[in-house]
């Protein structure tokens, strides 16, 4: 334990005089807006997709608010379904799908292999900048009326109602290609930029996470970005593919959105799966528990990710062949994702498990991410989803599994690396409670939406039948309750940056490469190229980690 | 006990000037960027794939219109530029030889060829656009106005023969930009048989370029 102190104590003293921290290197507005430090784009990235959760978050809290009563309590309807169609856009695709690979990912993905810096770093900054541009278009379009159709563009009804279809529909082609460059630039920094002796079952399993995420950005995007162009010249022209009354099929519309938005749903969990994968053992002292298959069920996930699209559409009228084909494809997802919750309970057992901040979500995530994915076989059954499909059921079992799953893994790796992004530990009473205040009321919120759904409540409705109202407002209470979390967090993460830098280089007893780094890290990472020596998750000699 | 250990940079070490400080190696630099352009050249057969599945479905929907609408194609010219493509492509991996042996005047030759047949392939398309459009054989239904003997849903045929040919022209039109750029790197000797990555990555674009269009032609042009 000493000597590996000792050897950091050095490492900080000899780089001390010649390389200085990425966050001191050049603080003028240039320095960061024309960088192409992985580092720093994961910084901005990360303050823009804390916006965009902001933004959405708060949205939220207005629907929410909305149902207290089933009349109009504080919008009109009009306004309601504008509010709850921003709130799925902007969590989906300016907040989910960039927030772990964008932000967080491209922060630690190459410190992880020992890299200096992703493959293409000139490109990593034109996806930022592809995503600010999206972003923008998406803002011009709630400028200018906003939209009403849900997150899902369905037609006919969006090529034929008024509001910014085009321009959000636009945005959200233009951050295709960011999550796309995002993709491409991980695929080949995983292949390519692995430190010497790092073989591919030598990688931390974030890695094997974000190589799979990365292998859907690539492979789906491209069609939900010629979705939207086809839909934007249906609603402006006239192709006649997707509206039926020029001899389109609006069905069709539905097969190419979730050809895509099926596998992004995978986008969205396997980074969040990954964040899992490195907090459970750092903070479990203990060997990952069947690293390989962790590693290709992850590989599993994402293949069968593209076959299962046709699920979202037992109720669209095709064939029932299909409906069984696609539902038998459905539970095949439920095999590599219980591999998984298996392998992290089993890394857990007989472990010396220390209760951080990260550990806390962590274990938010196995108990919300099992309710979701077991929830998500009712709706994969056939007769069960005609009762339960466009009901609250579905929005609770999605609101589980992207946010008691994604969003709790997001908050954990947000912070285990905090302190390696920024140098400075936050509060840990404050994160415990913030995560205990989370956790109830996701719980509070969501769990009653199932019951919700069952008992027959369709999702996106304005009004609703007085015998539900008991059930809405307790999920609304419980939405407060996780308001009040989520500015706990903001506070003291804020605070902590007010703070010295007081972060040692390995503040868990993580044993990946990151945390051989300085926090935070020189502009180059490492000094000098590191050579992995041994497997990750190896905790013999690695202390516990530092208190406070 | 340490998980790494450090090899210290070496700085005696001779770079090659197009390698970036964050690679180790040259070759690693181009491995990198091969696999870059290869992903780049998956999501494009992605993007057009949409357009190709839904030619089929509408193809499927309205069988009747394809076959009496591709007749306003001219095949003719449509072979015309199937064969200068292919000339293309056999210029451009003629190009890419003669970067790989260092044969400078070879490479601005071959880049010249090509370039010249994606010049011919757009003024080709150029004319059969004129004539579709003075006939008013337009895509979308706000812009078809043909009033001729027809099929209900031609108007259908011609949006995805736009739409599919158009996006294609659009690739060739951004080949040609980067072509030049690299032909002016190649005048200024860029490019040595140690280093011509960006000649071997336009290549494998250009060939994509030529492929979907191979599968074009029979697609709009041949329907019997």
């Amino acid at each position: 334990m000493a000597d590996v102190i000792q050897q950091q104590v050095q490492t900080a003293t000899i780089s001390g005089h010649h390389e200085v921290d990425y966050l001191s290197d050049g603080n003028g507005i240039k320095d960061w807006l024309y960088t192409v430090d992985h580092k720093r784009i994961g910084i901005m990235y990360l303050i823009l997709v804390l916006t965009a959760f902001l933004a959405g978050g708060l949205l939220a809290m207005a629907i929410r608010l909305e149902l207290l009563t089933p009349a109009r309590t504080i919008m009109d309807a009009e306004t309601y379904n504008r509010v709850f169609t921003l709130h799925g856009a902007i969590m989906v695709f300016l907040f989910i799908i960039p927030s772990i690979p964008a932000a967080l990912g491209n922060f630690v993905l190459p410190l992880m292999l020992g890299a200096k810096d992703v493959a293409f770093p000139r490109l990593n900054l034109a996806s930022f900048y592809i995503y600010v541009l999206g972003a923008c278009m998406m803002l011009g379009a709630i400028l200018t009326g906003g939209v009403d159709t849900g997150w899902t563009f369905y037609t006919p009804y969006s090529t034929s109602t008024s509001g910014s279809v085009a321009l959000t529909t636009m945005g959200v082609f233009v951050l295709g290609f960011s999550s796309i460059f995002t993709g491409i630039n991980f695929i080949a920094t995983i292949h390519k930029m692995r430190a010497p002796g790092m073989g591919w079952f030598e990688m931390p399993l974030f890695v094997w996470g974000m190589y799979s995420t990365a292998v859907i950005q690539v492979l789906a995007t491209p069609v939900l970005g010629i979705t939207m162009v086809l839909l934007v010249l249906e609603r402006a022209f006239g192709i006649g593919i997707f509206d039926p009354r020029i001899g389109g099929d609006p069905v069709l519309f539905q097969h190419f959105f979730w050809f895509y938005s099926h596998p992004a749903v995978y986008i969205m969990i396997l980074p969040g799966m990954a964040i899992i994968s490195e907090v459970i053992p750092t903070f479990s002292h203990r060997t990952i528990f069947g690293y390989r298959g962790i590693a290709f069920s992850s590989v599993a996930i994402a293949l069968v990710s593209f076959i299962v699209w046709g699920h979202h559409m037992f109720t669209s009228g095709q064939s029932q062949l299909i409906n069984g084909v696609f539902s038998f494809l459905t539970f095949i997802v439920g095999i590599p994702s219980g591999i998984k919750v298996f392998n992290w309970v089993a890394t857990m057992y007989q472990g010396r498990i220390t209760l951080k901040a990260p550990m806390l979500f962590a274990i938010s995530f196995l108990l919300l991410f099992t309710i979701g994915g077991l929830t998500g076989l009712f709706l994969g059954s056939l007769s069960v989803d005609i009762h339960l499909h466009d009901t609250y059921f579905v929005v609770a079992h999605f609101h589980y599994v992207m946010m008691g799953g994604t969003v709790i893994a997001f908050l954990a790796g947000l912070h285990y690396w905090w302190p390696k992004m920024f140098g400075r530990m936050y509060n840990e009473k404050l994160a415990a409670l913030s995560c205990a205040l989370i956790f109830v009321g996701f719980n509070v919120t969501f769990l009653t939406q199932f019951v919700l759904g069952s008992r027959g409540m369709p999702r996106r409705y304005y009004n609703y039948l007085d015998q539900f109202q008991p059930l809405h407002q307790f999920s609304t209470f419980g939405s407060w309750i996780l308001g009040l979390g989520f500015f706990i967090m903001l506070g003291y993460l804020l605070a902590s940056l007010r703070g010295p830098k007081n972060a040692p280089a390995d503040p868990w007893g993580g044993t990946t490469m990151e945390w051989q780094a300085l926090s935070p890290p020189i502009t180059h990472n490492f000094s000098g190229t590191p050579v992995l020596t041994r497997a990750p998750y190896d905790y013999r000699n690695v202390p516990q980690g530092v208190d406070k | 006990m340490s998980v790494v250990e450090t090899i210290q940079h070496d700085h005696a070490e001779v770079h090659d000037p197009h390698q970036q400080h964050h690679f180790a190696t040259a070759e690693q630099q181009q491995d990198a960027s091969k696999i870059g352009m290869w992903l780049f050249l998956v999501t494009e057969v992605l993007l057009f794939g949409g357009l190709f599945v839904g030619y089929i479905v509408m193809q499927g929907r309205f069988p009747e219109a394809w076959k009496s609408a591709h007749h306003h194609l001219q095949r003719e010219l449509g072979a015309l530029n199937t064969v200068v493509l292919l000339v293309s492509s056999f210029t451009m991996v003629m190009a890419v030889q003669a970067a790989k042996l260092n044969r400078r005047k070879q490479l601005i030759g071959n880049l010249w060829v090509t370039i010249i047949c994606a010049f011919i392939f757009l003024i080709v398309k150029y004319f059969e656009y004129s004539h579709k459009y003075h006939e008013g054989l337009l895509p979308f239904k706000a812009f078809y106005s043909y009033t001729g003997p027809q099929v209900p849903g031609e108007f259908h045929f011609f949006s995805f023969y736009f739409m599919m040919t158009g996006l294609h022209g659009f690739h060739i039109l951004g080949g040609i930009a980067v072509m030049l750029w690299i032909l002016k790197r190649a005048y200024a000797g860029e490019f040595t048989s140690q280093y011509y990555t960006p000649v071997d990555l336009i290549g494998l674009y250009w060939h994509l370029v030529d492929l979907i269009w191979i599968y074009l032609f029979p697609l709009l042009y041949l329907i019997s």
